[in-house]
């Protein structure tokens, strides 16, 4: 077996140590060793994007990284988005409002592209916000209520800024 | 016909799920979350090749790789194996031969023939690449057109590839072709599609040796069946087969039966006395777990000089694969005996073929039969293109009116007059602009500019009412503090059933959603799960039972303690109030408590606490219908088509919680425009997988599905509350509304397509093919 390497990074403001062979994903640390079972991992290949977490502020696919590459980043999941216990995150309350989920399974990579999205556009047009989804796979909505949501969230950012 | 039944407090409000807190904050927990001390993983080695004989298998090296426990074979797990079969097959029909691993040959690419279990996923994999097979190559079954006459056996024991063939012919039919004006014939092939839960499959197993107990964790559709067929696998009671319920990432169907790998993890753990996760890949998922839609229906349309349907002659033909999840199911029946849909169709002749070849087994998926809308909406397009008629008028001529029902269906169908298909198709032309429609697009193909509009109309049978998929139940509990607990044998994964049973029970006992809570799994009385547009009728009818039986209990105890009449108390929103009189009041809180803490003060001979079991049993089948219109741009340069518009309007009934409706037909049209235009799993000739990816299987995308545009008809069905399964009609009427769409927008090249994908490629054949 390959060398454990040690690793440390950021993970929701936290430091979270831990150590992992060097083709441990990124993924498999956060969930395994940092207990974020938030990241859902559904495809290994870096296509569905339900995966996506953000590192030092991008929105990555935790699946194509290995922890190693993420060592002394700072990550964020879907678990880290709600300022506290009583308050969601716009796009989190945007999307319990639009019905933007149903299994949940896609939800924490959607939630953590939306925000990533809207932050670089705060006020994308519709044909904006399908292309800039476009990266995450949703088998239950068919995208209605994401798309809606994105674009309440976009509304509630612009206007808490 | 709009609005009859009267809405609840609850019931009609598009109430904000109780699920989501947890699921948009990363609390949900799934399959994949569950971590138990000295859990060990498991993956397991597929064969690459369609159909060989395994020459040698040497687990050797594997088994002496560091962090091993275990390598298993077909050897070592099947003798376990006598008892597989999924609950809604009989036990006398014909099936492959029962077994968790491959032994001895291999039957198609994916199919599983060594099990490792190790510490971690990692190790187990690399020890995969030390089992040493070797394979003898056989010639396979690929094609299943041709498979019943292959001199090639996918299951040699079965002693050939037909695996059901049924017929019912109808002399009377035979006689309206005789007479008719027109008769039309085309045969509409379907092509290999998959569930794709966002989720894939996964099961953790428990063993506790001396307690001879298992304890499951499942991404399941159905705990009930994981209850039920994981024990006889084990060969333990039901009431030693713990099956927790999670959150499930979806299923689609797919998650419905057990898998032979769940199978093969509930053995490999009893016989390691260890905890063992396997969580399916989506590789896997995509080339093993299951297929659908691997299907062609020849039809004949007899039509008088008037457009009028006088009769058909339905051939089907589908795939089975090697191992059919849930067993060698004969949909093709379902899809003739369906097949009149909403029209009157006249007499109708039969027949129905499933075959074995060596490809992934056949799976439920969202509208398992669905091949009859499929084929009957795009033969009656085909019907207006040949007599010259628009495809609107030739629906409007046939349509079961209002008048027509109840309406016995020539295959042996009784509808209900509680179905409103002609509404619906009036609706849905209405909200697309039909007329208006037809003259942009004549306007449109003056300046080069292709547009197609599709539409389909369908009934579908919600809500079986029969053998293991006929009844649910609930059993309700008020806690002391007022709070409720209901435990149900459903299955939610994505249905939101936490909060639609949770509104049926605020309505019927007096509370509001958020103080009931909904336990799926472990503990619940038997129920099929959910599925087969099933959950809101028949499970809702348990729990409507269920919170009335506690609610009759509550006033009768509140009228003693308030010292009124019971005819005279109303309870809402967890109060209990003298109807005029709200000041004269007291708590459910109050209520419960009484009848927990302190029994002595109940009325003379009441039964001390606060709950109630209910089953209910539903009737053969519910009928909802819908019709989707939908509007297309071709691109005749590049074959790309593109959707414009697209209109649903559809009735089940009373709407339990719009927002819910909405989004369960959205992703069911999602599915449904993702096989027409852009989804196959593609074999080789060799039978080979060549969409075994998310880059080569393309899942729709937000940038694929267009805003949907739904209306309501809501003509209230005969079971309590009114109720209609809805959870399957997107996808059936999907299919054939973006196939005719498209059809519309190939018509001014002569072409006449009978197949899918319409991917760029095959577009651009059907504009050349005709062009020639």
């Amino acid at each position: 077996m390959a060398d454990q390497k040690s690793l440390s990074m950021t993970v929701n403001g936290r430091t979270r140590r831990g150590r992992g062979e060097p083709r441990l994903t990124l993924a498999d640390f956060l969930r395994e060793q940092a207990l974020c079972t938030g990241v859902h991992v559904g495809c290994e290949h870096g296509v569905c994007g339900s995966c996506t977490v953000l590192m030092d502020g991008e929105a990555v696919r935790s699946c194509l990284l290995f922890a190693v590459q993420a060592d002394g980043a700072d990550i964020t999941t879907v678990e880290g988005l709600a300022p506290d216990p009583e308050t969601l995150h716009p796009v989190q309350e945007a999307f319990r409002d639009c019905h933007g989920l149903q299994c949940g399974f896609c939800t924490p990579g959607f939630i953590l592209s939306v925000a990533a999205f809207l932050e670089a556009n705060p006020d994308p047009t519709d044909d904006e916000i399908r292309h800039g989804i476009a990266g995450n796979l949703c088998r239950c909505t068919g995208y209605q209520g994401i798309v809606a949501a994105t674009r309440q969230a976009a509304a509630a950012m612009r206007a808490g800024e | 016909m709009a609005g009859t039944a009267a809405a609840g407090r609850y019931v009609g409000q598009s109430v904000k799920r109780l699920e989501d807190p947890r699921l948009v904050t990363g609390h949900g927990r799934y399959v994949d979350d569950i971590a138990l001390p000295g859990m060990l993983h498991a993956a397991f080695g597929r064969s690459d090749l369609a159909r060989a004989a395994i020459t040698q298998l040497d687990t050797t090296a594997a088994e002496a790789l560091e962090g091993v426990r275990a390598v298993f074979t077909g050897a070592d797990l099947n003798p376990h194996n006598d008892s597989l079969r999924a609950s809604l097959y009989p036990p006398t029909s014909p099936a492959p031969p029962a077994n968790m691993l491959a032994d001895g040959d291999v039957r198609f690419v994916g199919d599983p023939y060594v099990m490792v279990v190790a510490e971690s996923r990692y190790i187990a994999e690399d020890a995969l690449d030390l089992v040493e097979a070797e394979f003898e190559p056989l010639d396979p079954v690929v094609d299943y057109e041709t498979a019943a006459d292959s001199e090639h056996h996918v299951h040699p024991e079965l002693g050939g590839n037909l695996a059901h063939d049924v017929a019912v012919p109808n002399p009377t039919q035979q006689e309206a072709f005789e007479n008719a004006a027109h008769i039309i014939t085309e045969t509409w092939h379907q092509h290999r599609q998959t569930n794709v839960p966002m989720e894939t499959r996964g099961i953790v197993a428990s063993w506790q040796p001396h307690a001879g107990v298992m304890e499951v964790w499942a991404s399941s559709q159905s705990p009930h069946e994981m209850q039920l067929v994981g024990a006889r696998v084990l060969g333990i009671g039901e009431h030693k087969m713990v099956v927790h319920f999670g959150d499930v990432g979806g299923g689609f169907g797919q998650k419905m039966f057990l898998g032979r790998e769940d199978m093969a993890v509930l053995v490999a753990a009893k016989l390691l006395a260890s905890p063992l996760k396997w969580i399916e890949d989506r590789r896997e998922n995509l080339m093993a777990s299951n297929h659908a839609r691997i299907e062609q229906m020849a039809v004949s349309m007899a039509v008088d000089g008037d457009g009028c349907f006088l009769a058909a002659d339905l051939d089907q033909l589908e795939d089975d694969g090697a191992y059919p999840l849930g067993g060698p199911a004969t949909p093709g029946a379902m899809a003739a005996m369906l097949f009149p849909g909403p029209y009157r169709m006249g007499p109708v002749s039969w027949r129905a073929r499933t075959v074995y070849t060596n490809t992934c087994g056949r799976g439920a998926y969202r509208g398992p039969w669905q091949m009859e809308s499929v084929a009957r909406e795009q033969m009656i397009d085909r019907v207006a293109r040949e007599v010259g008629m628009d495809p609107l008028e030739l629906r409007r001529r046939n349509v079961l009116r209002p008048g027509d029902l109840p309406y016995e269906a020539p295959t042996g169908l009784s509808f209900e007059t509680t179905i409103s298909p002609e509404q619906t198709l009036e609706q849905a032309a209405e909200m697309i602009g039909y007329d208006e429609f037809r003259a942009e697009q004549a306007e449109a193909r003056e300046q080069g500019r292709y547009l197609g509009l599709g539409m389909a109309l369908y009934i579908e049978p919600t809500s079986m009412g029969m053998g293991p998929l006929g009844t649910e139940s609930a059993m309700l509990r008020v806690e002391v503090d007022g709070s409720v607990n209901v435990f149900m044998g459903t299955g939610s994964h994505g249905q939101s059933l936490e909060t639609t049973m949770a509104q049926l029970v605020a309505d019927e006992l007096g509370v509001r959603p958020e103080d009931v809570t909904l336990h799926q799994g472990h503990g619940s009385g038997y129920g099929f799960g959910t599925g087969g547009s099933r959950s809101a009728v028949i499970a809702g009818g348990a729990a409507r039972a269920a919170a009335s039986g506690v609610r009759d209990k509550v006033v009768a105890i509140a009228a003693h303690l308030m010292e009124a009449s019971a005819d005279d108390l109303e309870v809402a929103d967890g109060v209990i109030s003298v109807r005029g009189t709200p000041a004269a009041s007291m708590t459910m809180a109050q209520v419960a408590a009484t009848a927990y803490q302190n029994s002595d003060a109940l009325p003379a001979g009441m039964d001390a606490g606060l709950e109630h079991t209910a089953r209910y049993k539903a009737p053969p089948s519910t009928h909802s219908n819908a019709c989707h219109m939908c509007v297309c741009e071709l691109d005749p340069g590049t074959g790309k088509v593109s959707l414009l518009r697209y209109v649903v309007s559809e009735d089940c009934g009373v709407l339990i919680n719009p927002m819910v409706v909405d989004g369960q037909i959205a992703g069911g049209v999602a599915q449904g425009i993702g096989g027409v235009l852009y989804e196959h799993c593609v074999y080789d000739e060799s039978g080979n997988p060549l969409a075994s990816t998310f880059l080569d299987y393309l899942v729709p995308t937000a940038a694929e599905v267009p805003e949907l545009e739904t209306g309501h008809v809501v003509v209230p069905s005969d079971t309590p509350g009114g109720h209609k399964g809805t959870g399957e009609g997107g996808a059936i009427g999907a299919p054939p509304a973006v196939f005719n769409a498209v059809a519309d927008a190939l018509a001014p090249f002569g072409a006449y397509p009978n197949r899918q994908p319409l991917d760029p490629d095959t577009v651009l054949g059907l504009i050349a093919s005709a062009s020639d």
